[in-house]
Parts: structure tokens; C-alpha cells; sequence
């Protein structure tokens, strides 16, 4: 098979495989900036990764499980700020504190000049980056074609991997 | 700078973190016509790098980097 043409721009490819508010952000980052870059980019989103693409999607996050994630306050004086809460695990069990984590996320990310997913997401709609669905996901998990953007193409591993064995960067997140 | 850069459009990217000041940057820069400048203000501590490595990637020249009033002001030329 003939390899692509030196010219070429360079091609990020990525496999989005997480879900979470957290795990959310990278794809899109990434995704955004390559091809703000001049880069030609695709991810592919697969099992907790393909909720991205729905429509109206609004991904939470937990600290449970999540031993690393800070959970600072976006509010109050600076020192107060600062101080990184050491919240045990079996708090963060009780129903509702991810809704809460995700909304301080969520406020912490406005405030430091961060977009939102969604802001992100259409960037990358915008700046032309290919979002594949993954086909077998949607199949498993029993959503429809219609649950999804109309900016995305479903396909399977081969549709990906036929893209990312051309690409130049290959993540999986 | 000794030389005055006359600018033929300005972007103020202050208070926005990555990858916001690159991606506006590179949407910016394609509204002007080859051989314009585009003069970027940034904030994000993580601009000076960035922003040399998006004009090495698309080939668009940086003029002049520097600090100003505790900002980060990029010039740039489009080149293709």
C-alpha cells in the first residue's frame, strides 16, 4: 500500500474511551489545538468515551475513586481557596456529592478561563476534526443514531484504525 | 523593540487558558490576508510556549515576543 504523501499534514489520532467531566476535557483539547495547528485530526469515541457525542450531553465527575482529584472551593479568599479538602471516601459515596464535585469543576474551569465541553466539543466540529462513533458502543449500550450530533460518522475499529495508520500521534484516553 | 510594529489586527486572549489562545489566534490569523500581523495579548503562563510551537506547526511567522504591564504580546505574520 502506498504510505501518504510527505506533504501531508501531520495526523493526531484519538481514542476518547472515558466519559467523565475529567476524561472529557483531553480529546477535545488536543483535538482543538491539532488542528488549530494545521493538523488533521480523528478521535474515536468508544465505550464510556461515546456519551460525548450525544447530543445533550453533560458529563459529571466523582473524587471517589479519584484519589488525585483535588476538590478545592472556586469561592472565598484566596487561602481558603488554596486548601484541598480531605474528604473521606464514604462522604463522597452519600448521593449527590458528585453533582456537587461536578459543579465545583465545572465553576472552577469558568473561572480560570477554560471552556466548556460543549464550547470545546464545537470547536472541534469547526475547526473540521472527524468524531467517529464507535458502532458496536451504540449497538451494546442501546442508543440511536439519532441520540448522536449529526457532525459525527459511525464506524467501527477499522474506519479508526484505517485513519491511525497514517497518523503521525496516536493517544488513547 | 526598537521598531514600532503597526499591527493590522489585535487579540486580546487575557484571562483565557489553553488551548483557548492558540485556537483564536489561528482563527484570527486566517481572517487576514498573507504578509498582515497579527498582534496577540495573553495572560495564560503557558502562552510563550505554546504560542511558538502553533508558529513553528503552521509556518506563520513570530515576529517579536515579549512582556508588557505582566502580559505576554506575540506578533505575527501570516505567511500562508
Amino acid at each position: 500500500m502506498a504510505r501518504r504523501d510527505p506533504d501531508a499534514p501531520k495526523r493526531l489520532a484519538i481514542i476518547a474511551s472515558k466519559g467523565t467531566l475529567d476524561f472529557a476535557y483531553p480529546p477535545f483539547i488536543l483535538g482543538s489545538t491539532a488542528a488549530a495547528m494545521g493538523w488533521e485530526v480523528g478521535i474515536f469515541f468508544t465505550f464510556y468515551g461515546l456519551p460525548l457525542l450525544l447530543r445533550n450531553y453533560d458529563p459529571k465527575v466523582s473524587p471517589l475513586g479519584n484519589p488525585a482529584m483535588p476538590l478545592k472551593m472556586p469561592f472565598g479568599p484566596p487561602g481558603f481557596r488554596q486548601i484541598s479538602w480531605p474528604i473521606p471516601a464514604i462522604v463522597e459515596a452519600l448521593p449527590g456529592f458528585s453533582l456537587l464535585a461536578t459543579s465545583l469543576m465545572q465553576e472552577t474551569f469558568k473561572q480560570k478561563g477554560v471552556p466548556s465541553l460543549l464550547e470545546l466539543r464545537q470547536m472541534c466540529i469547526d475547526a473540521g476534526v472527524n468524531l467517529i462513533a464507535c458502532q458496536m458502543t451504540m449497538d451494546v449500550f442501546g442508543f440511536k443514531k439519532e441520540d448522536f450530533i449529526p457532525e459525527c460518522t459511525v464506524g467501527g475499529a477499522a474506519t479508526f484504525l484505517e485513519f491511525a495508520g497514517d497518523a503521525d500521534v496516536s493517544l488513547f484516553v | 523593540m526598537t521598531e514600532v510594529l503597526q499591527p493590522d489586527r489585535v487579540l486580546d486572549c487575557s484571562g483565557l487558558l489553553c488551548p483557548l489562545p492558540v485556537i483564536r489566534t489561528s482563527k484570527a490569523i486566517k481572517e487576514l490576508g498573507i504578509g498582515q500581523v497579527l498582534k496577540v495579548i495573553a495572560t495564560d503562563p503557558g502562552a510563550p510556549a505554546d504560542m511558538e510551537a502553533w508558529a513553528r506547526q503552521t509556518g506563520n511567522e513570530l515576529i517579536d515576543a515579549h512582556e508588557e504591564d505582566g502580559k505576554y504580546v506575540f506578533f505575527f505574520r501570516r505567511m500562508r
